[in-house]
């Protein structure tokens, strides 16, 4: 989807420049994103970094300061909510509690001053659609969190919206509930083809659901990217912690060999490391990134670095272990099991080794360390 | 659903509870439910000059009520409190919205000016009223000042001064129940409305009204029954011209010393009360306000 999206001259949705300010503080600034048509887009950041806000700037409900929205090439900056094309799932769903789940559905329509028998059938291919027909008759207080969540949904998107703006749609649902409603959600996006701007703080739905993830932190873009460029080749240390569980090794650039790849001191060992996406000077400090499924766990005669198991938990498909190294932090390693190897389980207090798959680790410039 | 209720009365183990009940109990008993019960009493007997009542039972009150001259007096005092009513909605819903928008720090402060004219009696406040509206009055003196009108104008003894009085004494009735619905309406209730096309005058119509109906009835009955017994504001700013409800079962115990028939006229108000909180309830019961989550 994402490549037929990208092919497109121009993309459905452009933002330009965007800024906001409250009391004099800035929530967002600079923001330069395109969104294409059909695409499903997530907005994944922290509390506060002003992912809700900008949703709010596409709905109507917030101003910029600064910078232009275009839509299909339109600026719609000034345009109230209610002439806005696009629709949003609110994230305690908003759903009128005097009306039933039907008159809830089929309010878009009524203000749209649609004939009432176009509003009977469209609202019942609707509630079909979201598996609600037998509810119609219902108050939302009679229906349960995962029910309210698809009348919310079916009350947006039955307005034909060219854009869905979804904010944290499933916070509020249980965790199994929630797996269910992200394919549930998947699912109608495929069958509408309707473009998708969801917002998040959970990294890991940002991860399954979207095409592309833009990952703000205090009102910026820090990365744009697909799913798997966010996770596995996060732009900055603050990505590489807030998307997945992070283990960041110090090092420091030794020498740069002529392929690109650069030798680094990481806790009194010399490694040669893959070329990383920044240019690296000698004496630069940085941090290795690896994933907890990157790591490997050896006895203590291997080589590689020495540290002992501090926990172990089963977790079903891996065993998970946290090992403090002998030169250093603590680090995660997660492993599945192995047919060949059933019992390679570690105890607690048990001196290993950790390595890593070669070529696997991420290098990023340590902004935190004092320059 | 009684055992449920009198059970926690002789609870030893929480003697402070049952003791705290039984004054509750006790006190509704002595000062609600017995008062009632004497007046209902009352209003099937007859009267006697002497001894104010004489055992003997009769519907001759109720029957006096539907003298045309009686329900005159019913049907004006109901159209004044209706009256009365409407305009306390009418300004008291714009108030309630404005305070419930103003930024959080202000709310208290506003709702506390609304309580202030509690802390005088309002006979005393009505007799100041009279002070405004009398022939040498402050706004006559005023009107004639500015050269609007030479004469003074009649305002006080009129029908309009009695709801002047009763919206003053009243409007904060109106307020308090609405400016609470109000607080509870949520903002992305207005802003999912506005998000599926509807303007501003038909989220309102849509979602605002249905939304606030409930406390736009608690403050119309809050209003309009007391209004229809108010008899001292008609006493004072109506002279004996206009008459309620109130000054009717005011007079017949005071003045004419015809307890029966002043009884069941107070019956009468306390039915047709008890049917409008009826109703509210109903209505409240459709239209819930909560949203299970």
């Amino acid at each position: 989807m994402t490549d037929a999206a990208t092919a497109k001259p121009s993309p459905q949705l452009s933002l330009r420049g965007l800024a906001k300010r409250f009391d004099g503080k800035a929530v967002l600034s600079d923001i330069q994103l395109d969104i294409h048509d059909g695409e499903f887009i997530t907005l994944l950041g922290p509390s506060g970094c002003g992912k809700t806000t900008l949703l709010r700037m596409l709905a109507g409900f917030e101003t910029p300061d600064e910078g232009s929205i275009r839509l299909d090439g339109a600026d719609i900056v000034g345009l109230p909510p209610n002439h806005r094309p696009l629709n949003t799932v609110f994230q305690n769903y908003a759903l009128f509690p005097h009306m039933t789940v039907f008159q809830n559905v089929a309010y878009g329509l009524r203000m749209e001053r649609c004939p009432a028998a176009e509003i009977r059938t469209r609202v019942e291919q609707m509630l079909a659609m979201v598996q609600l027909s037998e509810f119609a008759a219902r108050k939302p207080h009679q229906l349960s969190g995962g029910q309210q969540q698809r009348v919310a949904i079916a009350r947006a998107v039955i307005k034909r919206p060219r854009v869905l703006l979804l904010d944290e749609p499933l916070s509020a649902l249980d965790f199994k509930l929630r797996k269910t409603m992200q394919l549930e959600l998947k699912r109608i996006q495929r069958e509408l083809g309707i473009t998708f701007v969801f917002v998040t703080h959970d990294q890991e739905e940002a991860l399954s659901m979207s095409d592309r993830v833009v990952v703000l932190n205090q009102g910026q873009i820090e990365q744009l990217g697909t799913p798997r460029e966010v996770y596995e080749r996060p732009a900055s240390l603050f990505v590489a912690r807030f998307v997945g569980e992070a283990n960041l090794l110090p090092g420091e650039i030794a020498g740069v060999a002529d392929d690109g790849r650069v030798q680094v001191d990481v806790m009194g060992q010399r490694m040669l490391l893959r070329r990383p996406f920044f240019p690296a000077t000698p004496g630069q400090k940085v941090k290795i990134l690896l994933r907890p499924e990157d790591m490997r766990l050896g006895t203590a005669d291997e080589s590689g670095f020495p540290g002992r198991v501090l926990e172990r938990s089963y977790k079903g498909s891996t065993l998970d272990a946290v090992v403090r190294l002998d030169a250093g932090p603590d680090i995660l390693a997660s492993e599945f099991f192995d047919e060949d190897y059933p019992d390679f389980d570690h105890r607690r207090g048990e001196p290993v080794t950790v390595t890593w798959v070669p070529s696997w680790e991420w290098l990023l410039p340590d902004a935190d360390a004092p320059v | 659903m009684l055992t449920r209720l009198f059970k926690p009365l002789f609870d030893l183990k929480a003697p402070f509870r049952s003791g705290v009940l039984w004054l509750i109990w006790g006190w509704l008993i002595l000062l609600v439910l017995l008062p009632n019960l004497l007046v209902i009493g009352v209003s099937f007997l007859e009267r006697d000059p002497q001894d104010f009542i004489r055992f003997s039972v009769t519907l001759d009150n109720y029957r006096r009520l539907f003298d045309p001259l009686y329900l005159g007096v019913f049907l004006r005092s109901l159209h004044m409190a209706v009256l009365a009513t409407v305009l306390c909605l009418l300004i008291g819903y714009p108030f309630a919205w404005g305070v419930s928008r103003v930024t959080p720090r202000w709310r208290p402060l506003l709702m506390f000016l609304l309580i202030v004219p509690f802390w005088t009696n309002s006979l005393v406040r009505t007799y100041a009223i009279k002070v405004l509206l009398a022939g040498n009055g402050l706004i006559n003196s005023f009107l004639i000042d500015v050269g609007l009108i030479s004469q003074p104008v009649q305002l006080l003894y009129t029908e309009g001064a009695v709801i002047i009085g009763l919206i003053y004494v009243l409007l904060p009735f109106m307020i308090l129940p609405l400016y609470s619905v109000f607080e509870q309406l949520r903002e992305d209730l207005l802003a999912a409305s506005a998000d599926l096309g509807a303007s501003r005058w038909r989220t309102f119509r849509h979602v605002v009204i249905p939304m606030t109906m409930p406390g736009v009835i608690a403050g119309c009955l809050l209003v309009l029954l007391p209004a229809m017994g108010m008899f001292y504001i008609a006493d004072v700013l109506g002279g004996s011209r206009v008459l309620l409800v109130g000054n009717v079962i005011k007079s017949q115990f005071l003045d004419a010393r015809d307890w029966p028939f002043g009884a069941a006229a107070s019956v009468l108000l306390t039915v047709a009360m008890a049917l409008l909180l009826l109703a509210y309830w109903q209505s409240v019961r459709r239209v819930r306000q909560q949203v299970a989550l």
